[in-house]
């Protein structure tokens, strides 16, 4: 499915260089410009008329950034133990990817820290720009289809100050050919219709429909032609999105997965002459990998939402699927060599963004700092210092939730929090100053609002059980992506093999040990909640707080979940 | 799965209400039944074949209080080919009736759009009457959840 050849380029291990471990960019430039060059991550087996590149769930992120991949992704069924649910030392042997090597750093947790101190920052959109620029210069514009897989409007402090607007000034300077969505439906009905009126480029969407009157809502297709082929581009937005997200601030949307409108779609879009099918996804890897095989005619499907990433295209059947990444870390591409109507030929590959190899466009350099600019002082400003690695990803947590857990029991005074689980927000290493940028990677939302409130013991254990059936359903189209629930004050067991009701079990009070009991109340805390009303401080400033009142953060290793598989 | 039963009834001393709150896929209940029953009144004691008719529901409902589902069957409509009713029912709702469509030729096509309740996770039937006498029925599952931490 996959040739090791395409790796070689990345593959020089950086083993001489581990021992040294530099914290100034100065250093990860030169370690990472050792190992690396601009002309070597742009090398690729051009291949036919068109080339696809994929950028998806940026989440506002415009500087570069640290992100640590995650060391648990389970795969339930049909889907264990393939891509995406492959995390670590079995990435690596399923890819064929050298231990230490850049694309290692890039795509898994296996040393992490010290291949982040060697390879730098992945990511910035000034050096996304720049790949952009030199693959269509290299193409040629009218052969390249630049494609923006949604969650680009929301994740940082600037994009909430500006909602949305930072970024959308951005992506603008990159002219992508369309978009889908998925948070950025949580800026409200009437501000997304105000930028999509603006952008110049198409928001497409198959599956959103008018709660009244049952009609598409949005164009669900683009047609283009490029390198003299016609190619259909067809949109899905995040199929879950009112039951994950706050429903309330789009009230008059329907979404779900509607395979049957999606055939319908890719039928016409064949009818109207399109040679190609491209299906720009914010479904889900899992979703997307059944949908291949539900759907037919879709040649492509570039998926996004899960913030995986396959370092290239997976061929189920005839359709290719490939999963680019989160965060701005990577550009995927894909070259499509079409004949008679018919794709014959490919090759694909997910550039990593290796800040300190890729040369900031200048153009784009100048527009981030400009939408940073107002709030240069803000973000700067530094609330306290990590002795850990700070990192959100993970089916069941990781540090950044547990000290937000933490500041939740700490500052509301709760015997249980609750952190929803998300799987956007950077990483920090170990001694990095924590800025009010870096707590909004984490935080920053149109419904931050803290809760405390009394829960049963059964209250939690549905809640629990049903965020578990949400992420290990047997069927991908039940699932909706996201990780756990963060769980803080409180352990118990998981076992995601297990049917709904039966796979949450021994949860216990972490201060005593004891048993949470059906019909007792405890007082919980928690935040992002998709009820109206919710009353409560904003997370950023709760966290803000405590992480001001901690000055030096030092979570100590306290497992909160035990899982049986 | 080393799970400790002991401790999980300990725990859920009461766990008949996971039943109420509605967070369990148990089709076996008494509203199943009760279903059953509506479904051999409603056939007069025909076992329904699968074929023709499709119902169309969302895979998890965005609104447990007001899901939309669709019904179609495959029919002429004319002479011998003619689609009389079809029923609707949610088996795990304390009351299964959602409602039941009367066609006639003047319909042209036997299809129906509505908006139901569904309390809890559960299968919601069609079932078309013919007028030959023979009956078809088509299932969906309908997850309800609470939802609100997707990433």
């Amino acid at each position: 499915m996959f040739t090791r050849r395409d790796f070689l380029q990345y593959t020089i291990n950086a083993g001489a260089a581990l021992g040294v471990a530099g914290y100034g960019a100065n250093i990860t430039r030169a370690l990472a410009q050792q190992k690396l060059t601009q002309d070597e991550l742009l090398k690729f087996d051009s291949k036919g008329q068109i080339t696809l590149l994929h950028f998806t769930d940026v989440h506002a992120q415009l500087k570069p950034v640290y992100f640590r991949p995650p060391d648990t992704n389970i795969g339930i069924g049909d889907y264990a133990g393939i891509p995406p649910h492959l995390v670590g030392e079995e990435f690596l042997k399923y890819f064929g990817i050298t231990k230490g090597s850049p694309l290692a750093y890039a795509h898994t947790m296996v040393n992490y820290e010290e291949l982040a101190r060697t390879y730098g920052r992945l990511g910035g959109l000034d050096r996304t720009a720049t790949l952009v620029k030199a693959i269509r210069g290299e193409r040629g514009d009218d052969r390249v289809l630049f494609l923006d897989g949604g969650d680009t409007w929301q994740g940082s402090y600037t994009s909430l100050k500006s909602n949305g607007q930072d970024v959308v000034d951005c992506m603008k300077l990159l002219k992508p050919d369309a978009m889908v969505g998925h948070w950025e439906f949580t800026l409200g009905e009437d501000r997304v219709k105000e930028i999509i009126d603006d952008m110049g480029y198409p928001f497409l969407a198959s599956n959103i429909f008018d709660n009244e009157w049952d009609e598409p809502v949005f164009e669900s297709t683009a047609m283009f032609e490029k390198g003299g082929v016609k190619v259909a581009v067809i949109g899905q937005a995040m199929p879950y999105t009112p039951i994950s997200n706050p429903g309330w601030m789009f009230p008059k949307w329907s979404f779900g997965i509607r395979p049957e409108t999606l055939q319908e779609n890719v039928d016409k879009a064949r009818g109207d002459g399109a040679e190609v099918v491209v299906l720009l996804s914010h479904n889900g890897f899992d979703v997307d990998r059944k949908l291949a095989g539900v759907v037919n005619g879709i040649d492509v499907i570039l998926t996004g939402h899960t913030h995986d990433a396959t370092p290239q295209a997976i061929e189920i059947g005839s359709t290719l699927l490939l999963a680019s990444g989160s965060h701005g870390k990577y550009l995927g591409r894909v070259d499509l060599e079409v004949r008679d109507g018919k794709v014959v030929g490919h090759s694909s590959n997910l550039i990593p963004v290796f800040s300190d190899v890729i040369q900031p466009d200048s153009e784009m350099a100048a527009k981030i700092d400009e939408v940073r600019k107002p709030h240069e002082t803000e973000l700067n400003r530094v609330l306290g210092k990590t002795e850990n690695l700070l990192y959100r990803r993970g089916n069941f947590n990781g540090t950044w939730d547990d000290l937000i857990c933490q500041g939740i029991i700490e500052q509301r005074d709760t015997q249980i929090a609750l952190s929803p689980g998300f799987r956007w927000g950077t990483t920090l290493l170990p001694d990095q100053d924590i800025a009010v940028d870096d707590l909004y990677t984490q935080t920053s939302m149109s419904y931050p609002s803290v809760y405390r409130l009394e829960f049963t013991g059964t209250q939690m254990k549905e809640i629990l059980e049903d965020v578990c059936d949400n992420l290990f359903n047997k069927d991908p189209f039940l699932q909706q992506g996201g990780d756990m629930v963060r769980v803080g004050g409180m352990s118990y067991t998981c076992s995601p093999n297990a049917d709904m009701g039966g796979r949450i079990s021994d949860m216990r009070l972490m201060s005593t040990g004891e048993l949470l009991e059906a019909d007792k109340k405890y007082v919980v805390g928690g935040w992002a909640s998709v009820n109206e009303n919710v009353e409560g401080p904003a997370i950023y400033d709760l966290m803000e707080k405590h992480i001001t009142q901690k000055q030096v953060v030092s979570l100590h290793d306290q497992p909160t979940v035990k899982v049986e598989m | 799965m080393k799970l400790d039963r002991r401790q999980v009834l300990g725990l859920t001393a009461g766990a008949a209400v996971f039943a109420v709150a509605g967070v369990r896929v148990t089709p076996a209940t008494a509203a199943a039944e009760d279903a059953a029953k509506r479904i051999m009144e409603f056939t007069g004691g025909k076992q329904p074949a699968s074929g023709k008719i499709t119902l169309k529901t969302p895979e998890i409902a965005e609104n447990g209080n007001t899901v939309p589902i669709s019904v179609s069957v495959e029919s002429a409509m004319s002479g011998d080919d003619m689609v009389q009713s079809v029923m609707i029912l949610a088996e795990g709702n304390p009351n299964p009736d959602v409602a039941t469509f009367h066609f006639t030729e003047l319909s042209g096509e036997a299809s129906a759009t509505t908006r139901m309740r569904l309390a809890k996770t559960q299968n919601v039937v069609a079932i078309a009457k013919m007028k030959d006498g023979s009956v078809y029925s088509d299932t969906r599952q309908v997850k309800v959840t609470i939802g609100g931490c997707g990433g």
